[in-house]
């Protein structure tokens, strides 16, 4: 006797749990019982697992009977002339979905070449293995599955036509590329996703070549001729986006360009875009914290205004201004409500990205990397037949990544680019290395995709031929105008005096625990002082109690609280942070005396 | 030609002995003139004093960093255990964390036994590993059921795997009555039957007896599992999984003076402390060859003396010997700083910022490198002058 379970919950037993099984199996192929249904005998448990609940992962396969299979040449004759489809092959019993649990007890067959009596379905295709943007990797089956991974994960980070409505869109940090193409070598999933109508990159002429070094580990070179004809320009939008909000007691945030008089004005010049109505006019240039939508907002406290108040303005600033180290051309400008019905602003800043040293650039095989040079079309190298690459790619990517499939694509691109038409890169049926490589031959070229190549600085040939041909290249979303960053003095935090964080609020670089680690290794403990003088602070200790003292700075002099006058204070310069700690301790009951002796 | 004695005489002491030692019969076998032995013995004292450690070096942090770096790229590297024939045994990061952290209770102990002599056959063999293998009660079961109306436990022995392992029934059952005194044991056709003497016997306390009594040690050496014979150089040692020294070394067979295990609280316990600074030294070096690292021994040992510099196994940690810092403030930044500050100010505790962490804190030139050395000169005119 075994037991039962449906869906968790024990409903019963049964004698043959195997018998048992089959015919539940037999039940649901043939439809008369939910195709969602799974059935499995989990012997280790010793116990019949019936499944209907949703979130389990399934997968199709072609049902097999004694080595035959259910899918037969007439199904195939139907679904081609369009009499049948997907559906009703599942109601028909032929194909059918395992989950986790039945998918123990099949034994699945690849393709029809391997299978045998005792299998128990077979496998659609083999490219079922792959997912959707994976399947855009060309030749995926000549690569390794990590760099698989990569490739479909830069893909999703490309940059290109997101939505083809994006004019009418607000969307936060989004980009479009300019003159995108569609790939040479491509896959079935293209066509299946409708690639062409939002393409993600440049079919760009690749040489694999190392350049004065400035193509180390994963930098490119990129053509600075190809640059200026537009290869991976994009333009950047950012929104910024302005409520008028309500708060209590019937105040209002006031959109308008400010008064003079109201509290934070900034300097006239900074305003000198906005239109009556607050609002900066569409194609208007900003820059860095110049303002994109003028806005006052009420007091704060309410307080204030009764008190103070000498009559009119106390309104304060709230303006939305361009945000530090931005910049770019007022692109869309949208006056709508909100759900609460308060007035919304919404603009939208343009910038136009042009490819620079540190941009990221991707090929479909993860092979990513930065922009390490952009060298002038003259000191480009050139083949025979004058053509200059826009890309030099460095070869030692290559060997330890094991990318066949980024070769390949490279000859493959190259032969459909002078063939004039595309190439089929689908994984495990594409178009045989060999016959791109005879096309190639056809063509005049050299079979293997080298050319002789000169050196465009002296015009000198190299010894090596070039592997040189086309392949589909991707800027990725990492550009360096957006990550840019330093800073040499600037906020601090209120409670530690240490510099504030983040790139956006102009914070400092943290020198951490294991660069502070660096320092002592090396010994430089001098140098280590210093680049930790951020919160350096001097202060006051009495010498009698060891604790801080006070300045007075009308008497010129320092005295203890606690001791009096009649005591040594002496100045000492350490970090605020430590005196914060002295704080803190104090606030726990402990009593931090600080002894204190003469250096020298 | 000798060594020169007179030139031997010099530089007794500026070199270390054993160095002069063998400088003294390379010097015979080669035959140096004296000219030549000094200044060879000239070279040898540079090299030396060269070698040494400079003062301020901070070889702490040096020796972190060199144990952190590659410490990185374990972690990406995901083969983390690896099996010696059927055993296996952690390695990698996981085990390189359990040996800083001292773990009393390592994941996988295993032991190399070597012998005495080598046995002559394969039933010599045989027989040693049965010697040195644990049998549980479990093994020599058939069958074991709860008697739930009788309230019993009924046992049906495997007789053929008795004879196997040379298990006798009065023996078995001498252990059984020695481990569980509270259990009367009757035999009833070919069963045995066990019964608590207990007043209140319910079902999950039998249960539990159940489980007890299929744990019950009945031969060979507790805590060894498995033993495997492995031919390591024309030898013959046994790899046993767990791990017992003690017990082990006392086998007549068994080299005492080879066999070691991986356990370090063991071995400091049966061995002594000076042999578990060894055997860090070697599992630590053993973990980062096997993935390939190299990291000069004398980190290694940095760590090993460290560890057990206090005549007891210390791990790494807040508990071991970081928490043995003498500095309050270096203690309090690492972990636990609430315990820490509240425990100093209870007995009045001095830090007297003599280390490089509370140099830090404080922002003071750390006592390292430039921050070392002070400037001793006297001051013509000052009332600090002494």
């Amino acid at each position: 006797m075994v037991d039962v379970y449906i869906d968790e919950k024990y409903v019963g037993m049964v004698d043959n749990a195997r018998e048992f099984v089959r015919a539940v199996r037999e039940e649901r192929r043939k439809g008369k019982l939910p195709a969602a249904l799974n059935v499995s005998y989990e012997r280790d448990f010793n116990e019949v697992v019936l499944n209907t609940i949703t979130g389990r992962a399934r997968r199709p396969l072609i049902i097999v009977d004694n080595g035959v299979l259910r899918l037969t040449e007439e199904h195939i004759k139907k679904l081609k002339a369009n009499e049948m489809n997907w559906d009703a092959l599942v109601k028909e019993g032929v194909i059918e979905y395992l989950d986790a649990g039945e998918e123990e007890e099949a034994y699945v067959a690849l393709n029809e070449k391997y299978l045998t009596k005792e299998h128990t379905h077979m496998e659609i295709s083999p490219i079922v293995i792959l997912g959707m943007i994976t399947s855009l990797v060309p030749y995926a089956n000549f690569g390794q599955s990590s760099r698989l991974n990569r490739g479909s994960k830069t893909q999703k980070q490309s940059l290109g036509m997101y939505a083809s409505n994006f004019l009418l869109r607000i969307d936060t940090d989004v980009s479009i590329l300019h003159y995108p193409q569609r790939p040479i070598v491509r896959s079935f999933m293209h066509d299946i996703i409708h690639y062409e109508k939002h393409p993600s990159g440049h079919n760009l002429t690749i040489a694999v070549m190392s350049y004065d070094g400035y193509n180390m580990q994963d930098a490119i070179i990129l053509n600075k001729g190809s640059v200026e004809r537009g290869v991976a320009r994009s333009s950047y939008f950012r929104p910024y986006v302005v409520e008028e909000l309500r708060y209590q007691g019937g105040l209002v945030d006031e959109i308008g360009v400010p008064d003079k008089d109201v509290k934070g004005y900034k300097t006239e010049e900074d305003y000198r875009y906005l239109e009556d109505d607050g609002i900066v006019y569409p194609e208007a240039k900003l820059h860095e914290h110049e303002v994109v939508i003028g806005k006052t907002s009420p007091p704060r406290f309410l307080g204030e205004l009764e008190e103070f108040s000498i009559a009119a303005n106390m309104r304060r600033e709230s303006s939305l201004t361009v945000k530090q180290g931005e910049h770019g051309i007022v692109d869309f400008v949208a006056v709508t409500e909100n759900e609460e019905g308060n007035k919304l602003i919404q603009v939208r800043l343009r910038d136009l990205r042009i490819p620079e040293i540190g941009d990221k650039f991707a090929s479909r095989h993860g092979q990513k990397g930065v922009i390490g040079r952009i060298v002038p079309q003259t000191d480009m190298p050139f083949t025979t037949s004058g053509v200059t690459p826009d890309i030099i790619f460095s070869p030692h990517s290559l060997p330890s990544r094991m990318t066949i499939s980024h070769l390949i694509e490279i000859i493959g691109g190259k032969a459909g680019a002078l063939a004039g038409r595309y190439i089929d890169g689908s994984t495990f049926s594409a178009e045989s290395e060999s016959d791109l490589r005879n096309m190639l031959l056809d063509m005049g070229f050299r079979e293997n995709g080298t050319e002789k190549m000169y050196n465009g600085i002296t015009g000198e040939a190299f010894n090596a031929v070039i592997f040189i041909g086309n392949m589909y290249y991707m800027k990725l979303k990492h550009m360096v105008a957006n990550k840019l960053h330093a800073r040499a003095s600037g906020r601090i935090q209120l409670l530690t005096r240490q510099p504030i964080e983040g790139r956006s609020k102009g914070g400092g670089l943290r020198l951490g625990e294991m660069e502070k680690d660096c320092f002592v290794a090396h010994g430089a403990s001098l140098l280590l002082k210093e680049r930790f003088d951020s919160d350096r602070a001097v202060v006051y200790i009495c010498e009698s109690c060891g604790m801080l003292a006070v300045y007075d700075n009308m008497k010129s002099k320092a005295y203890c609280t606690k001791c009096g006058t009649n005591v040594d204070v002496s100045s000492v310069e350490l970090s605020y942070a430590f005196k914060l700690l002295l704080d803190e301790l104090k606030s726990l009951g402990i009593y931090p005396k600080v002894h204190l002796k003469s250096k020298y | 030609m000798g060594a020169d004695d007179g030139l031997m005489k010099e530089y007794k002491g500026r070199i270390p002995e054993p160095m002069l030692k063998t400088f003294k019969e390379y010097a015979s076998e080669v035959g140096l003139s004296k000219a030549k032995q000094k200044k060879a013995l000239e070279r040898i004292e540079h090299r030396f004093l060269s070698s040494k450690i400079h003062p301020g070096e901070a070889i702490g942090i040096v020796t972190a960093e060199s144990f952190g770096e590659p410490g990185t790229q374990m972690t990406l590297r995901t083969f983390h255990f690896a099996g010696v024939a059927e055993a296996n045994v952690t390695l990698g990061l996981p085990r390189l964390i359990e040996l800083f952290d001292a773990r009393k209770d390592i994941s996988t102990p295993i032991m190399e036994i070597y012998l005495k002599k080598q046995p002559k056959d394969d039933k010599e063999l045989e027989k040693l590993i049965a010697l040195i293998k644990e049998i549980k009660f479990s093994e020599v079961i058939a069958e074991i059921t709860i008697n739930i109306v009788k309230m019993h436990i009924e046992v049906q022995l495997n007789r053929k795997r008795m004879k196997e392992i040379e298990v006798r029934e009065d023996a078995l059952l001498k252990s059984i009555r020695n481990a569980l005194k509270t259990v009367e044991i009757t035999e009833k056709d070919g069963m045995l039957i066990m019964k608590p003497k207990m007043k209140e016997l319910t079902l999950p306390s039998l249960y539990a007896i159940k489980e007890r009594i299929k744990d019950v040690h009945i031969k060979g050496i507790e805590g060894i599992k498995q033993v495997l014979p492995v031919k390591r150089n024309d030898e013959i040692i046994l790899i046993p999984t767990g791990s017992n020294l003690k017990k082990v070394i006392e086998i007549e067979q068994v080299d005492p003076t080879k066999t070691v295990s991986n356990d370090i609280f063991e071995t400091a316990k049966v061995l002594g402390i000076e042999a578990a600074r060894n055997a860090i030294i070697k599992e630590i070096s053993k973990v980062l060859h096997d993935q390939g690292l190299e990291i000069d021994e004398r980190h290694i040992m940095f760590v090993g003396d460290l560890m057990t510099t206090t005549g007891s196994v210390k791990g790494v940690t807040r508990s071991g010997i970081t928490g043995e810092k003498e500095s309050v403030l270096a203690r309090a930044s690492f972990e636990t700083p609430i315990v820490h500050l509240i425990n100093a100010s209870m007995v009045g505790e001095i830090d007297k910022l003599n280390s490089v962490v509370e140099n830090v804190l404080v922002n003071q030139p750390i006592p390292l490198g430039t921050g070392l050395p002070g400037l001793v000169t006297k001051m013509k005119e000052g009332k600090d002058e002494q």
